[in-house]
């Protein structure tokens, strides 16, 4: 899907099947998810997801009113990537020998990622923070062997005292 | 007071104000139908040949009173044929509550006998769902299903049941039933600038959808329309509001719509959409729909805004209640440019309906019918060509009286729908048109009618083939005829009389008038196959992308 790049904060009932049938909303509008991120939050009965997506202003803001009719979100949010704070975590394992070793712990020391394991032929990075950073490290960091990846996909967090709360109390669980 | 689960599901019934069940009871159902038995007193179960004309039959009540309908089926096979039935029900936005059985909670995700993920299945086509896993949440749970189901846009509601939670005890606390309160939400300056705006417009236009009856706002449109004197076309979901041949009604709208509505769309400097979503039906080319007009779109649905068509103004809220603060607004201007011009449109395209074929005529059966039968009907109908007609030549002004599957478009829908609205009404008349490929996937539903005498008369459009697809293969497959004629021998009076119903034959008009008195005068379910011919078209047609300027007239 062509467009511009956008992330989608939502407040769900923490309930079964919540994820599903948010993913399958966007699988059956065709909405593409680029990454997404979930967990409870400090309310047991509360989870938060984060969606980065695609797309032209109008199939964001179908993506948003199709979202906030679903009886279990509470709240949808579009972040604005200069106002929030977004951040991911990376896991790198990275093929290494002894003579590549010291190479690959400068480039983690400027970009303040930690070596989190260890062994005799590989090493395994940890880096968090926004998109970018992460995108940056990963394009100098490729020039070695990369064994395996993961990204976790962005989580967002507004900056200030403006907070996300849910529209309603009312209960879904059955 | 303690009642196991199953007490507490069609005591919930009861207190929200069902008196009529569809459905078919099966082994994870057993509990809620023994706890049916002992409140048949209440409630009233029909029991269909399928559980597809189970939903069929309720969505057809739902559109017929109003009501929600509902639902009852049981695990694996009878919840998965409530499938199709749902999905009818959710694209045209009807209330709905399906209450499914499941295999007991220790037995769900083991692949169990007659055990299907029935909330997966239906998570697409439902605007909720539930599986009901704790029985002190089992009667808030179908209270929600039916605050939801009928509030804001309509629509289908599933509650899945294990068996165990129906036999389980819990303390029941009765709860008044739930109605949704009617406001007016939109803020009087957006009303204002859309009386403004009519006002200004030497060509408006409405073009107005099912919206109209889900908001029970019939009444409002025709005020509206006769005040602010403005002509007014229907997508197929709001057939009947406007009385056919109204100096401000232009018919249909869309692929098969009057050339006349098509036209005024075309030209109009201001369309007032009203409870209608621009389908791919209406709006066949989204580019060029409307294109010297300002479009003001108003919905109960905010995300119906923009979603097919980019609109100029929106006004978000109930349609009954939002029409109610618009009318003071507005004034009744004069434009007699206009309404000439409109007039001159349906004078000129009035003639189609196509040439005479030899054959009894759809066009005239469809006559006939508003002749005998004025507006004390409720037609339903199938899906296809006889759809068309039978929409295109509706004479009967009745908000609720034309119940039609228009976004799924469903053959077989008909039946059970007529089923549905004969049990919500008694005492009227259901008419259900269908024709020789549609009554072929539930004319099942027969025996349902047959057992419970109720008066449904089958009209049936017999051209030997399936009809709509026949005719695109004609106009656009080189008339490569494939999967359309299917050379069946089916002897429909024979196959009437062997369900217990009454069979007619009408092969011209007059036979037809004939025997349409004598099923009118029965007590029960008849069919009357009338064969018409293969070559009947359904026009005018704008093809796929096209617009009312690339409209086929022959």
């Amino acid at each position: 899907m062509n467009g511009k790049k956008a992330i989608i904060g939502l407040l769900v009932e923490n309930n079964a099947n919540v994820l599903t049938r948010v993913s399958m909303l966007f699988g059956r509008r065709g909405y593409n998810i680029d990454s997404l991120t979930v967990s409870e939050t400090y309310d047991p009965m509360i989870s938060r997801i984060t969606i980065t997506t695609q797309g032209d202003d109008r199939v964001i803001e179908q993506i948003i009113l199709q979202t906030k009719k679903m009886v279990e979100v509470k709240a949808v949010q579009l972040e604005d990537e200069n106002e929030a704070i977004l951040r991911e975590l990376l896991l790198v394992k990275i093929g290494a020998d002894e003579s590549q070793r010291a190479a690959i712990r400068d480039i983690c020391d400027i970009y303040k990622a930690s070596i989190v394991d260890f062994s005799p032929s590989s090493m395994v990075c940890e880096l968090t923070g926004k998109p970018s950073k992460i995108n940056g490290f990963l394009d100098i960091i490729g020039k070695y062997q990369i064994l395996e990846l993961c990204r976790t996909g962005v989580t967002a967090i507004d900056r200030g005292a403006k907070i996300m709360v849910c529209e309603n109390k009312e209960s879904h669980r059955s | 007071m303690k009642l196991t689960g199953a007490e507490i599901i069609i005591e919930v019934l009861i207190e929200q104000g069902v008196t009529d069940l569809f459905g078919y009871p099966g082994g994870a159902a057993l509990n809620i139908f023994e706890a049916l038995y002992n409140r048949q007193d209440r409630i009233t179960h029909y029991l269909t040949a399928h559980e597809q004309g189970a939903t069929h039959a309720a969505d057809g009540y739902a559109r017929a009173t109003g009501k929600t309908g509902v639902v009852v089926a049981t695990s694996g096979p009878g919840a998965t044929n409530t499938v199709t039935g749902i999905a009818t029900a959710y694209l045209d936005s009807i209330p709905m509550v399906i209450i499914t059985a499941n295999v007991g909670t220790s037995l769900i995700g083991k692949d169990s006998f007659q055990e299907v993920f029935i909330t997966g299945i239906t998570q697409p086509v439902t605007k909720h769902n539930y599986m009901v896993r704790d029985i002190t949440r089992l009667a808030d749970t179908i209270r929600n299903a039916f605050r939801i189901a009928g509030s804001g846009r309509h629509g289908p509601v599933l509650v899945d049941v294990p068996k165990d939670i129906t036999a389980a005890l819990c303390e029941f606390t009765p709860a008044p039933k739930w109605t949704e309160p009617k406001v007016s939400s939109a803020p009087l300056s957006e009303l204002q600038k859309v009386a403004a705006l009519i006002a200004k417009s030497e060509r408006p236009a409405v073009c107005f959808g099912g919206g109209i009856i889900s908001s029970e706002a019939s009444g409002e449109l025709l005020e509206f329309v006769k005040k602010a004197k403005i002509p007014a076309c229907h997508t197929i979901m709001g057939t009947g509001v406007i009385g056919f041949g109204d100096e401000l009604d232009l018919g249909m709208v869309g692929m098969h719509g009057s050339m006349a509505a098509n036209h005024a769309i075309d030209e109009a400097d201001l369309l007032l959409a009203m409870g209608t979503r621009f389908s791919d039906r209406v709006a066949t080319n989204l580019r060029d729909f409307a294109p010297h007009a300002a479009i003001v779109q108003f919905d109960i649905d905010e995300s119906e805004i923009r979603k097919n068509v980019l609109v100029d103004y929106s006004i978000i809220g109930d349609l009954k209640m939002e029409l109610r603060s618009l009318i003071p607004l507005v004034e009744g201007k004069e434009r007699p440019e206009w309404l000439e011009m409109v007039s001159k449109w349906k004078k000129k395209y009035n003639v189609i309906g196509g040439k005479d074929t030899g054959s009894i005529r759809p066009v005239d059966i469809m006559c006939v019918i508003g002749e005998k039968c004025g507006s004390d009907v409720v037609i339903t109908t199938d899906v296809g060509q006889h759809q068309m007609w039978a929409a295109q030549f509706c004479k009967q002004t009745r908000p609720r009286g034309f119940l039609t599957s228009g976004g799924l478009g469903t053959m077989g829908f008909g039946y059970g729908a007529a089923i549905g609205a004969a049990v919500g009404l008694p005492g009227t008349t259901v008419i259900h048109i269908t024709s020789d490929g549609s009554f072929h996937m539930n004319m099942n539903e027969c025996c349902t009618a047959v057992s419970n005498n109720l008066k449904v008369i089958t009209v049936i459009f017999d051209n030997k083939v399936l009809g709509m697809v026949h005719q695109w293969q004609n106009d656009f497959y080189n008339k490569h005829f494939i999967a359309t004629e299917p050379a069946r021998k089916t002897d429909y009076v024979k196959v009437a009389e062997g369900f217990g119903a009454r069979g007619f034959r009408a092969a011209s008009i007059e036979e037809f008038e004939k025997v349409l008195g004598e099923a009118l005068a029965l007590d029960g379910p008849s069919w009357i196959v009338c064969p018409i011919s293969s070559d009947e078209k359904v026009l005018p047609m704008i093809p796929n992308g096209g617009t009312v300027r690339s409209a086929i007239l022959e």
